[in-house]
Parts: C-alpha cells; sequence; structure tokens
C-alpha cells in the first residue's frame, strides 16, 4: 500500500469518486426539505459550497458528532428524513455512535461516509480505513445491516433514492484526495438559528 | 398532627422536574448512582431514554434534539465528564444550546477511586472557564427548585446548565472497606 492511495480497503472494487461531485447529486435527491448535518472539514465545507439549504447544519467543531447529532435530529422529528455526512477520520472517532443507531433504528436517518482514507485537512496523513479498517463491515457488525459500499456514481444515487424511503442506512464511499471545494462562514450561532428555522423549529424573522 | 406525606426521593424529584419541563429525551452514560432514576425513566413512556457510548455522543445527540425542537438531558458520572470538553467547547457553548447536563459526583467525600478523584478536581474549572452554569446540589429541599428553576433559565438564555448532585444529595457510591 502506497501512501498516495486514496480510499478504502473493504472497497477495492468501487470507484474512487469525488466528494463535492457526489454531494451535489444526494443534494438534487432532496425534494422534502430533508435535514443534513456535514461533519466538520471537508464534508460540511463541500455541503456549504453545494448550496446553503436552511435544511443543513455545518459543524464548526466537535469532531465525530455528525452521526450523533443526525440521531438527534431524527428522534426529535420523525417525519423528515436526516443525513449525515461524515468523515472517515470523523466517524473512526466515534464508532461507538454506530451501535447507538443500530439500537435506535431511526427509519428517518441516513449516513453518508466519504472514504478517502486520509486525515485530509491536517496534511492527508493516512487513517486506518486506507490499510486495515473496513468501515462497511464495522456498520455491519455494529448491527447496520443496511450498509454498502457504492460502486460507482449511479449505484450511490440508486443506493441514496433507497435509503430516503426508509433506513437506517449507511452508505460508504471511496472519494479522491481533492480538497473541498467551499469553506463555510464560521458563526455557529447563526449557522444553528438557520438550521432551526428550516426546520420549523424557530420563527424565520 | 401527623404528618404522613411520603418525601419523594431525590431521583424521583428530578424526574418530576423534567417531565413538568417537557424534557423528553435523556441519553445517559450508565452510573450505579444514577440506577433507580435510569430505571424509572425507562419505565415511564413519556420518556425517550437510551445509553449512549460516551459522553460527548450524548451531547452530539441532545443538541440535534434541541434543533429538531426536542429538549434532552444527559446522565453520567464524574470520570465521563473528562470526555465532554471538546463537545461543550466547540459545540454546545459557541452554537448555544441548552444542554442539561446531570453528573453523578464522585471523586469526594469518600471516594476510593484515584481517577474519579482527579476528574473531579478538573470538573468545576473547565466548567468555570467555559461559562457554563453550574450548580451543586447537596439539600434535598433545594433540589426541585434549583431544577425546575435552572431548566427554564437554560432554555429562555439558550445556555448549557451542569447540575452536579453530591453524595450528601445521593448517597453516593459507598466503599465498601
Amino acid at each position: 500500500m502506497t501512501m498516495t492511495q486514496t480510499g478504502a480497503v473493504g472497497a477495492h472494487n468501487a470507484k474512487v469518486m469525488n466528494r463535492f461531485e457526489l454531494t451535489k447529486r444526494l443534494v438534487g435527491q432532496l425534494k422534502r426539505d430533508e435535514a443534513v448535518v456535514g461533519g466538520i472539514g471537508n464534508a460540511n465545507f463541500d455541503l456549504w459550497a453545494s448550496g446553503q439549504r436552511p435544511q443543513n447544519f455545518y459543524m464548526l467543531g466537535s469532531m465525530g458528532l455528525a452521526i450523533p447529532i443526525a440521531l438527534g435530529v431524527a428522534l426529535a422529528q420523525p417525519q423528515r428524513h436526516v443525513v449525515a455526512l461524515e468523515g472517515d477520520g470523523s466517524l473512526l472517532m466515534q464508532l461507538g455512535c454506530l451501535a447507538t443507531v443500530a439500537m435506535q433504528a431511526p427509519k428517518n436517518l441516513t449516513m453518508v461516509v466519504w472514504d478517502n482514507g486520509l486525515y485530509q485537512i491536517t496534511g492527508g496523513q493516512p487513517t486506518a480505513s486506507a490499510s486495515a479498517a473496513d468501515l462497511v463491515a464495522i456498520a455491519r457488525g455494529s448491527g447496520l445491516a443496511n450498509s454498502t459500499w457504492a460502486a460507482d456514481e449511479d449505484d450511490f444515487d440508486r443506493l441514496f433514492a433507497a435509503a430516503l424511503k426508509g433506513g437506517p442506512s449507511l452508505i460508504a464511499v471511496r472519494t479522491d484526495n481533492k480538497p473541498g471545494v467551499g469553506t463555510t462562514d464560521r458563526d455557529p450561532v447563526q449557522i444553528r438559528a438557520r438550521f432551526m428555522q428550516g426546520l420549523g423549529v424557530k420563527r424565520t424573522p | 398532627m401527623n404528618d404522613t406525606t411520603v418525601r419523594a426521593t431525590w431521583h424521583e424529584i428530578v424526574l418530576a422536574s423534567l417531565k413538568s419541563n417537557n424534557v423528553k429525551l435523556v441519553v445517559y452514560v450508565p452510573d450505579k448512582v444514577f440506577r433507580p432514576l435510569i430505571k424509572a425513566l425507562h419505565a415511564d413512556a413519556f420518556f425517550t431514554t437510551f445509553a449512549a457510548t460516551r459522553e460527548e455522543e450524548a451531547i452530539g445527540i441532545v443538541t440535534g434534539a434541541w434543533m429538531g425542537g426536542m429538549r434532552g438531558a444527559v446522565l453520567m458520572q464524574t470520570s465521563g465528564f473528562g470526555t465532554i470538553p471538546n463537545a461543550l467547547a466547540s459545540l454546545v457553548v459557541p452554537s448555544q444550546i441548552p444542554a442539561l447536563i446531570f453528573v453523578s459526583e464522585r471523586g469526594t467525600l469518600g471516594e476510593f477511586n484515584l481517577g474519579q478523584a482527579m476528574v473531579c478536581k478538573t470538573m468545576r474549572p473547565v466548567l468555570d472557564s467555559l461559562g457554563v452554569e453550574t450548580h451543586t446540589i447537596t439539600r434535598h429541599d433545594e433540589l426541585a427548585f434549583i431544577i425546575d428553576r435552572s431548566i427554564k433559565q437554560a432554555v429562555a438564555t439558550q445556555a448549557p446548565v451542569t447540575f452536579i448532585l453530591s453524595p450528601l444529595l445521593t448517597g453516593g457510591k459507598v466503599f465498601e472497606a
């Protein structure tokens, strides 16, 4: 295994895709004001760059908590579908959350894992998923039976469309090492307030 | 005159205060002192309650729930507090989330585990440096007032609050020497 290779060991047959392109495809499928929680770093930078929906929450810290935050939203609003976008390094930091999601089994939660095998934002150090850990196998072993590698872009579209119909589902994607496209405005109060307005919890001024 | 009123236990008062303030979600990492509270929460259909694998995960869950319109509390023991400063400093405090944090106090008044005692020493300085409202509750007659008023303040001011439940209130965990 060379240090320049990206993507996950668990999906050696899957195509290496681009996170921003797939983020745009994902957002393009959202027609019912679904909530999206973007994990710290490039997951939320690309979500920001894909267009700022009021139902998007952009994490500025608390690495690893995208899925727990999304679970909380899903419990609070069972009629709304919630999508968590998380990177491999972040997920590896908080693997226990997969078991918690499996135990709660919310039908309205989809987890998308962008796996480039890199701590990309800190200089491209390899994560355990680059050489050892299969995140889909970990998710399945945590009790999330509906966990799948996306083979290519069309497969991702199909898997995500199915996930929106009922979950919990986890879709893992091998991604390349291109940097995030945008940069999220770092205003946590504004991000939180807009998200709550987007979810109908807070009045829109 | 005979007073036949049976005094409510500390955990009955906590549960009643959560319920009267519409705090429906309670996520915990188990603690032996909190065992009767956790058992009662599970037995009451009003509450959605379950264990998280780690305290900072529980903080993330109640943060999401609050943004989705559901009030939530987190239960943990003192050592578990050591896992949450980053979640407080980079999520709860800057995003103004009224997370309700209940800590069963270990590390003092008869502690037998030095690890608990050391985390206990860090807990209040961390909370103070983050500006998180913190109440150490030692007295049964003050419990309902402190929790009820502080939940209302947390929600109204969009700020977290920590309740440290002292062994003086709960009896704590006794070391069988």
